[in-house]
């Protein structure tokens, strides 16, 4: 079932690439799909940021991962670069579950 | 200028490879085998889709539900692809090859140049060198977590959400996106009790997008400015 999906998510993910660029530039470019097209990442970003920090199965608890969220904003704020991002976050969530 | 297009381009190239332990890492501690990591970064190749599928995987959700995250997310590279067509001009199978390196990275480092020969040779170093280091070292990634055991021990499961959280910021750059960002998680927040792994991801996403959308409330430029002012090495592919 993984290996379907990976196949499924690589043929969708490949399609979109080469649909754009491929398809002429006048059917896709309305203020529409323009605006669509802006707010899918922040949507679904912010969604999967949420479901992965507060998430236990069906249940939502407050554990080390809120801990390392809070250092990636802090780093994010210092315009750290992304593997430090990461790296800073599963530190401190690692910490916090030591103490 | 080609010589400083063909230093920039191999630096964004490598800066950004190299996170792709990250996403090994993650994918292996999320219960994905070496193989299925390395598939993900050889044949999907885009890294905010990679993630969500792995998050969403490791939530315990349909994994189709995780390959439907990550191709909504990954429609952004059609539009990028609209934008770079008329400077690229790829025909035939140069475009079927190229077109796999259609992500972030290689579209901000094309449109940043002036001339045509520019772009061009700017999509194709960045894109690939990306390509080539960010399969290995999803490899190299993939490798070490699967020899570490309950990821949780290394707080790999706190670093997925800072992941995204790094993806997220950079598109934070206008009002309509951190609204529906917020909204996003809080809608998504409010279903993980209700329904089953995956779809409060979907729902919280799409819930946000209709929002932003409906009213004027936000009647202001929505377009992705994140993607202009997206500092090289700050995003994934």
């Amino acid at each position: 079932m993984i290996w379907l999906a990976i196949a499924v998510t690589a043929v969708g993910c490949y399609a979109l690439k080469l649909g754009g660029l491929s398809v002429p530039e006048r059917i896709l470019r309305h203020p529409a799909t323009d605006r669509i097209a802006a707010l899918i990442p922040p949507a679904l970003l912010g969604a999967l940021v949420a479901v992965q920090v507060l998430a236990d199965g069906r249940a939502l608890v407050l554990d080390a991962r809120v801990a390392g969220l809070a250092a990636a904003v802090a780093l994010l704020v210092l315009r750290a670069p992304f593997l430090v991002v990461v790296g800073g976050a599963a530190l401190v969530a690692a910490l916090v579950r030591l103490l | 200028m080609a010589r400083k297009v063909v230093a920039d381009s191999l630096g964004v190239g490598i800066a950004t490879g190299l996170y792709g332990v990250s996403f090994g890492a993650v994918a292996t501690a999320s219960g994905l085998d070496v193989w299925q990591a390395c598939a993900l970064s050889v044949l999907v190749f885009t890294g905010a889709s990679q993630f969500a599928f792995v998050g969403v995987v490791a939530a315990g959700g349909a994994p189709l539900a995780g390959s439907l995250t990550a191709v909504l997310l990954g429609s952004r590279n059609l539009f990028y692809g609209v934008t770079l067509a008329p400077r690229l001009r790829l025909r035939g199978w140069r475009r079927l090859v190229h077109a796999q390196v259609v992500i972030d990275e290689s579209t901000a480092m094309s449109l940043g140049q002036g001339d045509e020969a520019d772009a061009r040779l700017a999509f194709r170093l960045t894109g690939w060198s990306v390509f080539v280091l960010w399969n290995l070292m999803t490899l190299a990634g993939a490798l070490a977590g699967s020899a570490i055991g309950d990821p949780r021990t290394f707080g790999l499961d706190a670093a997925v959400g800072a992941a995204f959280l790094a993806l997220l910021w950079p598109r934070l750059t206008a009002a309509p996106q951190r609204v529906v960002a917020v909204v996003g998680a809080a809608v998504a927040t409010g279903l993980v009790p209700l329904t089953g792994a995956g779809v409060p991801i979907i729902a919280g996403g799409a819930v946000a997008v209709l929002l932003g959308l409906a009213p004027d409330i936000f009647n202001r430029d929505t377009r992705d400015r994140g993607k202009r002012r997206q500092v090289p090495g700050e995003e994934s592919p």
